[in-house]
């Protein structure tokens, strides 16, 4: 089947003594599921098969509905965030001024689609519904900066900037 | 008990308080269709086909899990209703990849059925292409999940009745679909391979990996001579797919079949071989209690409940009967004895078992079970299913057929061997030669107490002053529940039978489906198990150690229960295998 290949997991032993104690503080509620996922996902920032598999085995359930919800929440992410995370906006003023031309050069330039994170960890990058900032349209974010007003053959320079900062080339 | 009145197209319904509507119009011979609702089940509300009104109340409700009230007015089939219906399966039509032609579930699908009945039109909606890839990697099962109509039927069997849960829904929206965790394949889950999902899809979605036109070129091969063999089961169900009524035997018919599908095709009677293990596993159930083995001793002739132990209960793998499965003791007589015998080079022969099974086809896979390391013993195991296809494929009518026995020498076996087709029908048969070694006066040859639909039977018998403690269950969801019980030694059990399937073959993945309408309102299980233990009753013998067969095999081969020859052939190993992965 279609597997993508995910970045190596690197979870602490101080993560994992984290994630077992949400793990022994919920097991007995009903519905333990969801709340354990979301502290989860805090701790790693990510849901990786390895967390997933932690969390199955401490609460007695199948990896499966681990899964099944862990994929039904869009809150949920089972790729690593990149240390930047980009982040353009889809909301109805950025769709109508091109956002979606934004997003597609942004991926083009870093070689993952949306939702996804570069393989070296620097640069992850996700859609959202509205910034705020519809004055600005089309709008893209990378961590607390925002950038408005783009055009698609702007976001090569913008992003080399931070490559820049990190000192390494992409 | 409270009851409530009700109304359904103005025939008045009385029943009991928590009753859905769809109960009480079953209970009124109103039919509402339905197509996720699957009963003892699945029953989530999740298809919309169950639609009703109801007077003075607001939309449509969904039958199967509205609850019946007082003075409720339901009407099943008014103009609303059929509209909401009719719609919903032209939706579900409109992502099903319609390929009705060349689909295995053609003229058995239930969304086909439906789609008749409402006379929709299939292209109402833009229909899409198909985008999943297919998943065949395992030996057993297929899921086509462009066929799929999300009724979850799949996922619920897997889960509430196996408890293994290997399967579930994943995303939402539009992109959900059914698979396993990280959409692996089947084959890299901890799947046991019993096929209840197969048995539950309404339509084309999982089917068993087809081999049948294995089975045909090996037919049409000079080189080699084919042997069928049929599992115990059978002959009670072979005949639903032949239009019998459910609990039909047919056995002399599909020998006589069998024959006929191609020429020096011979067939044996794979109760013979449930004999045979029933004379390996009671020689190593005494072992065990004489010689302080491991206790309780776990049946192995089912091959779902032996994965199931091998991913989840590895502890319990001691506990398992080192004996191969009926299957597996066949393909192993046939490839040393037979072969030796009859002067045949093992690699000519064909060994097809027919098997009511998904789960066999992969224990035929097994290395362990190799007795020669150069071949698998099994060179095919064949669903019912499969077998009616290739029956009707050369054009045989089975009705017509007169009754034929089995070819020699594995022509005869007991009643013993014959009840290993319904769950209890192991232990009931190791008993029955059991008592008689242990105890040679002794005459009781019916244990009713380990036959019957209760989840758990336990029952203690006194044999030759020996106290045995036995325990009975099938469906997995069961057998980890009497596992825990063990675990937490709250029960002192000798031996004890599990199947995968809840009620043992007769119900295995492997058998003729049954569409929703059937398995809602008819007890098919009942009727097949009823058909076996006739046969039992009819049989010239019906201990397995009374059998000619077995005594001729031990006599030029085997030696003895237990002895060397028989080790080697007959029992096998197993393997630790991973929660999360194959």
């Amino acid at each position: 089947m279609a597997e993508k290949t995910l970045p190596t997991f690197r979870g602490t032993p101080e993560q994992q003594q984290k994630l077992q104690e949400v793990i022994d503080r919920n097991k007995q509620l009903p519905g333990a599921l969801l709340p354990v996922l979301h502290e989860a996902q805090e701790i790693y920032g990510y849901l990786p098969i390895e967390v997933q598999q932690a969390v199955a085995d401490g609460l007695g359930v199948s990896l499966s509905e681990v899964y099944g919800v862990a994929t039904f929440y869009s809150r949920f992410s089972l790729t690593p965030k990149g240390k930047h995370r980009i982040s353009v906006c889809l909301g109805t003023a950025c769709y109508v001024k091109g956002a979606d031309k934004i997003l597609a050069e942004v991926e083009k330039k870093l070689g993952i689609k949306s939702g996804e994170c570069t393989e070296d960890g620097l640069f992850s990058i996700d859609s959202c519904r509205c910034v705020g900032a519809c004055g600005l349209a089309p709008v893209m974010m990378i961590d607390e900066d925002v950038y408005g007003k783009l055009t698609p053959d702007q976001v090569d320079k913008i992003i080399d900037k931070y490559i820049a900062e990190e000192g390494g080339s992409n | 008990m409270e009851t409530v009145h009700l109304k359904i197209n103005n025939i008045p319904v009385e029943v009991p308080k928590g009753y859905t509507i769809l109960q009480a119009a079953n209970k009124a011979n109103i039919k509402i269709p339905t197509l996720c609702y699957l009963k003892d089940i699945n029953c989530i509300g999740a298809c919309r086909v169950c639609m009703v009104e109801a007077k003075n109340r607001r939309g449509l409700l969904a039958a199967c899990v509205y609850p019946a009230e007082e003075g409720m007015e339901v009407l099943t089939n008014t103009p609303a209703v059929i509209k909401s219906r009719k719609t919903t399966l032209e939706l579900l039509l409109s992502t099903h990849h319609k390929k009705c032609l060349s689909c295995v579930r053609n003229n058995n699908c239930e969304l086909q059925r439906l789609a008749a009945e409402y006379g929709v039109d299939e292209d109402r909606f833009t229909s899409s292409e198909p985008v999943y890839e297919i998943d065949e990697q395992s030996p057993y099962i297929v899921r086509d999940n462009n066929k799929c109509v999300q009724c979850m039927r799949c996922v619920a069997a897997c889960k509430n009745v196996q408890g293994i849960s290997v399967i579930g829904a994943i995303k939402r929206g539009f992109s959900v679909h059914v698979g396993s965790a990280f959409d692996k394949s089947l084959n890299d889950s901890p799947c046991v391979g019993c096929g209840q999902c197969v048995v539950s899809c309404p339509v084309g979605a999982l089917t068993e990996k087809s081999q049948e036109d294995k089975v045909w070129d090996a037919i049409s091969d000079p080189e080699k001579q084919v042997v069928f063999y049929t599992a115990p089961s059978i002959k009670a169900t072979l005949g639903e797919s032949f239009d019998f009524p459910i609990g039909t035997n047919v056995e002399g018919k599909m020998a006589a079949a069998i024959r006929r599908l191609g020429e020096g095709v011979k067939v044996f009677n794979m109760d013979f071989t449930a004999d045979l293990t029933i004379l390996e596993e009671a020689n190593e159930l005494i072992e065990r209690i004489q010689n302080g083995g491991k206790l309780p001793m776990f049946t192995s002739c089912c091959p779902g409940w032996v994965k199931f132990v091998e991913h989840y209960y590895p502890e319990f793998i001691p506990n398992l009967s080192s004996c191969k499965s009926p299957q597996g003791m066949f393909g192993a007589v046939l490839k040393s004895y037979y072969c030796e015998k009859n002067n045949i080079d093992p690699k000519n022969l064909f060994v097809v078992s027919v098997i009511p099974c998904t789960a066999k086809k992969f224990e035929a896979t097994r290395p362990e079970l190799r007795s020669n390391k150069e071949y698998d013993d099994v060179d095919v195991a064949l669903t019912t299913r499969e077998l009616a296809r290739m029956i009707k494929r050369a054009g045989i009518n089975l009705a017509n057929l007169d009754d034929e026995d089995y070819d020699a020498p594995f022509n005869k076996a007991t009643g013993g061997g014959a009840i290993f087709g319904s769950t209890g029908g192991v232990l009931e048969a190791a008993l029955r030669t059991a008592a008689r070694t242990l105890d040679g006066d002794f005459k009781k040859v019916d244990f009713d107490e380990v036959r019957g639909p209760e989840e758990v039977r336990e029952v203690t018998y006194e044999v030759a002053g020996v106290k045995i403690n036995v325990a009975v269950t099938s469906g997995l969801g069961n057998a980890r529940k009497l596992l825990e019980k063990i675990k937490k030694g709250e029960a002192d059990y000798q031996m004890v039978e599990i199947m995968a399937c809840p009620g043992g073959c007769i119900n295995g993945g492997g058998q003729p489906l049954q569409s929703d309408t059937v398995r809602n309102n008819v007890d098919y299980k009942a009727l097949r198990a009823k058909a076996i233990y006739d046969y039992d009753l009819n049989c010239e013998y019906r201990c397995s150690d009374e059998s000619p067969v077995i005594k001729m095999v031990y006599d030029e081969y085997f030696e003895a229960p237990g002895k060397e020859k028989a080790h080697k052939y007959l029992h096998t190993t197993y393997v630790q295998r991973d929660k999360y992965y194959k």
